[in-house]
């Protein structure tokens, strides 16, 4: 079967299946108290992440996948947003439980960020030095000179040609490739077990991109990180990622290992997100387009929240919420982490 | 290019003779694959001024440093390459929102460049622009109605007044909004939906080129697709010329009869989607193919990637030579002092190969690519 040599082919992506994962999502709920009402942005989320694999989470803009990041951080804009339900597991132990001061204490030295805008996560007005050293000096108490010595360091791990002639540059004087590694830099300064990646390369040009990405899978191979990367670019995801969730109006909708999903998508909404990429044997044909607009989370829609766009939409979809369940072939046999959230999906994954 | 030289023999005439000879031109229809805007060496430098009163100019940022091209009746010219590569500039020019340093925009075979008055006016209808940000580049204070009926109070000859409501609605309808939403505000739109309503201001004045300056880029994937598809049937329809200036090359592919990459000011390949996408000769074509990430994890791992080490170099101190020596792998010593000219490599010239197509690198040849 197709499946089994495809994992057999990546064995640093399948760490023992007994070892407990660095991180476990369990039924996140977040909500904003708006003017007009109580936006549901995160609805029972749970995913998963192991140490050295790399978990996309794919979706469009609001969709909910940066929320679900900035729930796990600690960062979550609150009020007016709030975890309403659910349990963020951090090496077992629920740190939606800890207090504010032992959550920041995790925040750098076990799991960081890395932003989307580098230039604006920045601060503009401490030298990159001083920022990448203020790790150091916060959390382990470093002297500012020695703190110093490790930024310099970590720029050259992150491949900053001449490091310390640049450490006491501002991040104006940096090109755009430079600042998103500087944002790396920053985010391995503690080397945590853990990493965020929100967009990290969204706002760089495509050969830019592609230096990133290479960096950053080349340092998460290196210190065994568990990795989420959020994006809405399914090439990006194609390139680095191990397992993939995807993400509409708040839940996962579809859940796959990485080979599986372009192969063949178990959900609606996947199928058509792969469909509308320009495709060569396409050309001058009319593209296939999601018709309608990803919902209002204000109003979300009875039943399956991408009803109103489904080409397949029954009576059902539009009643009851379709839960997320494993994805089996067509003989029953289990597909491992395969899960779906759609009332159909035997006939969108076995036609 | 006999009929371009004409411009040249008329600046002794007067500006009203000049004038009424480019109105005349305009009038005229161009035929279907006969060249209507043709660029000749176009060149932008903005200047670099130190001091506070007495301002010394020491340097300039040349954004666009000699770009040559030619757009056809009816088709779709893609413009990609990176960010600070002037590709937004061309637009600018081109669109006369800058004035070029020096170079020639021709437009039906007149200079456009030095026009003033009812001429420019008249090509100022005539190419149109599609913008890339649909939340800033409509004002939040006026409403749909008003933003793309604005058109109308300019060149009041298109629509007469009591007609525009009337016109408004058939443009919104044209291009897939409901036109009760005459009076709403751009506000109460969404990212697609506001994409929608730039693409109705820039018909308004039937135009014959549009300009789109990377109009899906700040849309979800999901919508992209529905904006794409309605600007290729607005194509059809209204049989329109267009620009496409855009960092993702597959959508560029989906679009483009031809593909011009642009590199640090200067045009670095042109030819038509298979001859850039199948047959690129130049590196840095092949480089830009090969890093864009493939949605397809199996073609991912069978394909080679070319990653480039380093920045595009500061527009204000370019490279001497060839401008993309500092990041190419094929760099020699003859980069470094001689110029690449955008021609044909001689090593294709006259065969009836794909590869044969305008390519400014002195060691062109080809590399096989498993594009997007």
């Amino acid at each position: 079967m197709t499946t089994s040599h495809i994992t057999a082919e990546r064995p640093a992506a399948a760490p023992g299946d007994d070892e407990t994962p660095v991180l476990e999502v369990r039924d996140l709920h977040v909500e904003f108290k708006t003017r007009e009402g109580i936006v549901r942005a995160v609805n029972g989320v749970n995913y998963s992440v192991r140490s050295g694999e790399t978990l996309a989470v794919l979706g469009e803009s609001g969709s909910g996948k940066s929320v679900t990041a900035q729930a796990i951080m600690g960062i979550l804009d609150s009020p007016p947003g709030r975890v309403s339900k659910g349990e963020i597991l951090f090496r077992g132990q629920d740190i939606l439980k800890l207090s504010e001061e032992e959550r920041r204490k995790l925040r750098g030295p076990k799991m960081a960020m890395i932003f989307q805008d580098a230039l604006s996560a920045l601060n503009p007005v401490f030298s990159v030095g001083n920022q990448l050293g203020e790790m150091f000096r916060v959390h382990q108490g470093m002297s500012k000179k020695d703190a110093t010595a490790k930024a310099v360091e970590l720029m050259d791990r992150v491949k900053i040609p001449a490091a310390k002639a640049r450490v006491n540059d501002y991040p104006h004087q940096f090109s755009g490739g430079m600042r998103q590694r500087i944002m790396i830099a920053m985010a391995l300064a503690l080397e945590p077990d853990l990493i965020i990646a929100d967009e990290p390369t969204t706002a760089l040009d495509v050969t830019v991109q592609a230096q990133v990405m290479d960096l950053l899978a080349e340092l998460q191979q290196e210190y065994a990180m568990g990795l989420i990367l959020i994006t809405h670019d399914l090439g990006v995801v194609a390139d680095v990622a191990d397992k993939i969730a995807v993400m509409y109006a708040g839940r996962i909708v579809e859940q796959s290992p990485i080979h599986e999903l372009y192969k063949r998508p178990a959900h609606p909404y996947t199928r058509g997100l792969l469909d509308s990429i320009p495709r060569l044997d396409q050309k001058g044909q009319e593209l296939y387009a999601i018709k309608g607009l990803p919902p209002n989370l204000l109003k979300p829609p009875a039943g399956c929240a991408f009803n109103p766009r489904c080409p397949k939409a029954q009576d059902i979809c539009r009643t009851d919420v379709p839960a997320l369940v494993p994805v089996t072939e067509q003989d029953g046999a289990e597909l491992v982490g395969r899960t779906s959230a759609c009332h159909f999906w035997k006939e969108q994954i076995h036609g | 290019m006999a009929e371009l030289s004409k411009t040249d023999e008329a600046v002794d005439a007067p500006a009203e003779v000049i004038e009424e000879k480019a109105l005349e031109a305009f009038a005229a229809p161009v035929e279907r694959g006969e060249p209507i805007l043709q660029v000749r060496n176009l060149v932008k430098h903005f200047p670099l001024t130190k001091g506070i009163l007495m301002k010394r100019q020491i340097g300039a940022v040349k954004a666009v440093d000699g770009v040559s091209f030619d757009l056809y009746q009816g088709e779709t010219l893609g413009i990609v390459g990176e960010s600070g590569c002037g590709k937004s500039t061309v637009a600018k020019l081109l669109m006369l929102l800058e004035t070029a340093t020096s170079g020639e925009v021709f437009y039906k075979g007149q200079d456009i460049t030095k026009l003033s008055g009812r001429a420019l006016k008249a090509v100022r209808r005539n190419i149109q622009m599609v913008f890339q940000d649909p939340y800033t580049s409509l004002n939040p204070r006026m409403t749909v109605g008003d933003i793309i009926g604005e058109p109308f109070e300019i060149h009041p000859e298109v629509a007469p007044k009591g007609d525009r409501r009337r016109k408004v609605q058939e443009l919104l309808d044209v291009v897939g909004l409901n036109p009760e939403y005459i009076n709403r505000y751009p506000h109460q739109f969404s990212g697609g939906q506001r994409q929608r309503i730039g693409i109705a201001r820039g018909l308004a004045l039937n135009p014959e080129i549009i300009i789109c300056d990377e109009p899906v880029s700040a849309l979800d994937v999901s919508v992209q697709a529905q904006v794409i598809n309605l600007m290729e049937k607005l194509q059809d329809e209204f049989n329109l010329s267009y620009i496409f200036i855009a960092h993702d090359l597959s959508i560029v592919r989906h679009i483009s009869d031809r593909v011009g990459v642009m590199y640090l000011g200067k045009m670095a390949e042109i030819g038509t989607d298979t001859q850039i996408y199948d047959h690129p000769t130049h590196p840095y074509t092949q480089a830009l193919l090969s890093a864009v990430p493939v949605p397809d994890p199996e073609v991912r791992e069978q394909r080679e990637r070319i990653i480039l080490t380093g920045d595009v170099p500061s527009p204000a101190n370019p490279p001497s030579g060839c401008r993309f020596r500092t990041r190419c792998w094929k760099a020699e010593d003859r980069c470094a002092t001689e110029e690449p000219l955008l021609a044909i490599p001689t090593r294709f010239k006259g065969k009836d190969t794909p590869a044969a197509h305008v390519s400014a690198c002195h060691f062109a040849e080809e590399k096989a690519i498993l594009a997007v």
